[in-house]
């Protein structure tokens, strides 16, 4: 840690000098950079920050109050405004409406990563290139930063990334004789064994009602349903990928090897907390989620990464995860980025976000040995990261969301999520999850092809 | 009848049981039954104390809006429910075809027109865009008709016109009191209404400190989502039961005046 505060020294006293630089550079200029048609630079960002003003800053993130009292500090003449949004819906639902209205949205504001092509398409986002933002493509892993950096532009940066490992309760493996599965048949037999011995006992819980999950799954398995090139979309819930998790999963369902019950309900913590949900494939930032909310399941759990389908080389998805964006309607563009980049890519703020339990993005937090050194007391002293950041480094590549993924994902229940309650195929639910995107895909103007 | 009563009544026991149980009792034991510290009054002091008394500021929101948007309701309703009822003037039939039609529209369908409007108005994230929307109550206004029509006979308003009283007065001294039960009925739905509004405040407002509890408890409840979630379902839980009480005593208390008016005009005076 004190390595890490001397660094954190140096690199305060060279943003200084920077900034002094800058302000040395401009001292004879008199325009103001917050001059909407100024085109943006790097420079233009730290004669912002100097100069100062206020912002508003949208974001469900529980560390975003402390990281925003360190920005503060950090510039004094910035005022920044957090309005908590509560979670990912009500933010864009609100977002949505306030550029439907043309003003009342914030300058920076937190957006997941299957969201962002949404408001990239609908003309909602800053084009953050011009602020040489393109040089900070090395600080990230390549997953979250193609997530940012996507038809064209760079439209917001990696706040924290999510690849997909194997948590499982290590307590109830023991107990049921149990193996760490390494295949989705393994996971599968697994499951039934357990099941058989105390039916009390799940191996996990999903009901069809998170997208999010289905999708991640997808893209571990291989599917690429979605590619969006423009105003062009193609929608393909067949191709081979999806149909192997379908059939992989429809065993699951059929076999009722799998708790109903939803995720993130207390119902679900009680679950995680005794073991009756005994394993979950998810998103890396889930140990901050079970110490706090199954805080009872202390010592037993542990992770692994990510079962295969063919038992070879390590392949996963994210899952979750959210990137901060600089609205159109910003009236102060230069200074929003500014704050956006200390946010995202600075140490200072790096460390409180770590701290609040959440998963980074960032190449040099990934390899830092205090990081892959930490062991949880949580995970019976397990050195938990070294799993994670396995899982990170193979995230599988050219995966796409669809330009409307909000609204996909809210009737994926009704389709996909059908299939679980009427135990039919989850292909046929895949089937009518493709059909109503098409129909929408081009009732909003887009060439959807199948 | 015992499953219409199970079916009001558990929710509400399963509510009081939880709300004395602290986070970790609430999630690991059976939800009908005590378990755990008693951690009721522990819960209330949390709720009320947690993020710097935010809740507070809540309820105290929640009744300005009632205040406000309820009570401005009742007394627009009222004075022009009476009006039409009582005053024969050209048009009166569109009016009524135009209030009929605005009962039929639901609140929530009118919420996003209703946000695009007020944000051209530069009053989105005010309190007056919860207040203003909640002072229009065609229903209120529709029952407020009907119940004058019969309950006020326009012979004692002629009377009272012969005696030299103006029609302000006998509207204060004589209708307003014949009108008391309509008027408590309007003001006990346009009440509940507000108190439980949720979708005009949740795209109107972004500021916390204008939520009200419906908006607030979601926040917290939305808390355990996610990234770095830190759940409070104990508080969440503590806090419903506190935003009914006052619904509960508003029912008790203006129930009489409700019953009173059951009867009227049921048998031909």
């Amino acid at each position: 840690m004190r390595k890490r505060t001397l660094v954190r020294g140096i690199a305060t006293g060279a943003a200084a000098l920077l900034i002094g630089a800058g302000l040395a550079a401009c001292a004879g200029d008199t325009d103001t950079g917050d001059n909407a048609a100024d085109p943006g630079s790097a420079d233009a960002i730290e004669k912002a920050l100097e100069e100062g003003g206020e912002l508003t800053y949208w974001t469900w993130t529980p560390s975003a109050e402390a990281q925003v009292a360190a920005f503060e500090d950090a510039y004094p003449n910035v005022k920044v405004t957090v309005v908590n949004t509560g979670g990912a819906n009500d933010n864009n639902l609100k977002l949505q409406n306030a550029i439907a209205a043309g003003s009342g949205a914030p300058d920076v504001v937190q957006v997941e990563y299957q969201s962002l092509p949404q408001f990239i398409l609908s003309d909602s986002l800053l084009d953050l290139s011009a602020y040489g933002f393109g040089d900070l493509e090395d600080l990230y892993t390549p997953g979250p930063w193609g997530a940012v950096a996507q038809q064209g532009g760079i439209w917001g940066l990696p706040q924290d990334s999510g690849p997909m490992a194997l948590f499982y309760n290590k307590r109830v493996f023991d107990e049921f004789g149990l193996e760490v599965p390494t295949t989705w048949d393994e996971y599968i037999e697994a499951g039934r064994k357990l099941h058989a011995a105390d039916s009390d006992y799940y191996i996990t819980n999903d009901a069809g009602a998170d997208a999010g999950f289905g999708t991640s799954m997808i893209w571990q398995a291989g599917g690429r349903p979605f590619q969006a090139d423009g105003e062009k979309v193609t929608v393909n819930l067949a191709d081979e990928g999806t149909q192997k998790w379908a059939t992989k999963w429809d065993t699951l369902v059929q076999e009722g090897l799998m708790s109903q019950i939803p995720g993130w309900t207390d119902e679900w913590f009680a679950g995680l907390a005794n073991g009756t949900i005994a394993t979950l494939p998810i998103g890396a930032w889930m140990p901050g989620v079970l110490e706090s909310g199954a805080a009872d399941g202390a010592g037993d759990w542990r992770v692994a990464p990510m079962p295969t389908y063919d038992g070879g080389a390590a392949v996963t998805a994210e899952n979750g995860g959210s990137s901060e964006a600089v609205t159109k309607q910003s009236k102060n563009p230069a200074l929003a980025a500014g704050f956006l980049k200390w946010l995202n890519s600075s140490e200072d703020s790096i460390d409180v976000f770590l701290e609040s339990g959440g998963f980074p993005a960032t190449v040099a937090d990934l390899t830092s040995d205090e990081f892959l050194n930490y062991e949880s007391d949580y995970f019976g002293g397990q050195k938990i990261n070294e799993v994670l950041v396995d899982a990170a480094n193979s995230v599988s590549t050219g995966w796409q969301y669809l330009p409307w993924q909000s609204y996909a994902n809210s009737i994926y229940a009704d389709t996909v999520g059908k299939a679980y309650l009427d135990k039919t195929s989850i292909a046929d639910g895949l089937a009518a999850w493709q059909q109503q995107n098409v129909a929408y895909g081009n009732e909003q103007g887009f060439t959807v092809s199948e | 009848m015992s499953v219409f009563l199970l079916y009001s009544f558990l929710p509400l026991a399963w509510l009081i049981i939880s709300s004395t149980k602290t986070q970790e009792s609430l999630i690991g034991s059976f939800g009908l039954w005590f378990s755990g510290p008693f951690a009721f009054f522990d819960n209330i002091v949390q709720t009320v104390t947690y993020d710097d008394g935010i809740f507070v500021r809540w309820f105290g929101n929640t009744l300005l809006y009632v205040i406000a948007g309820a009570g401005g309701a009742t007394i627009l309703a009222t004075l022009a429910g009476y009006g039409l009822a009582k005053f024969t003037f050209p048009g009166k039939k569109a009016i009524f075809a135009v209030v009929l039609g605005a009962i039929a529209v639901p609140g929530t369908a009118l919420a996003v027109p209703t946000f695009l409007m007020f944000s051209q108005m530069g009053l989105t994230n005010t309190i007056w865009a919860i207040i203003i929307p909640s002072l229009i109550s065609p229903f209120g206004l529709y029952l407020i008709w009907v119940y004058a029509v019969d309950s006020v006979p326009t012979e004692l308003l002629e009377a009272a016109r012969v005696d030299g009283a103006g029609e302000i007065r006998t509207f204060f001294t004589i209708s307003i009191k014949l009108l008391a039960p309509g008027i408590v009925t309007v003001a006990m739905f346009a009440i509940v209404a507000t108190w439980n509004n949720y979708f005009l405040p949740l795209i109107m407002l972004n500021d916390p400190d204008l939520f009200p509890l419906t908006i607030g408890l979601q926040l917290w409840n939305q808390q355990a989502t996610g990234v770095g979630s830190d759940p409070i379902f104990n508080l969440v839980i503590t806090g419903a039961l506190l935003t009914i009480v006052p619904i509960v005593i508003a029912f008790l208390l203006l129930q009489r005046f409700w019953q009173s008016g059951l009867s009227a005009g049921s048998v031909k005076q």
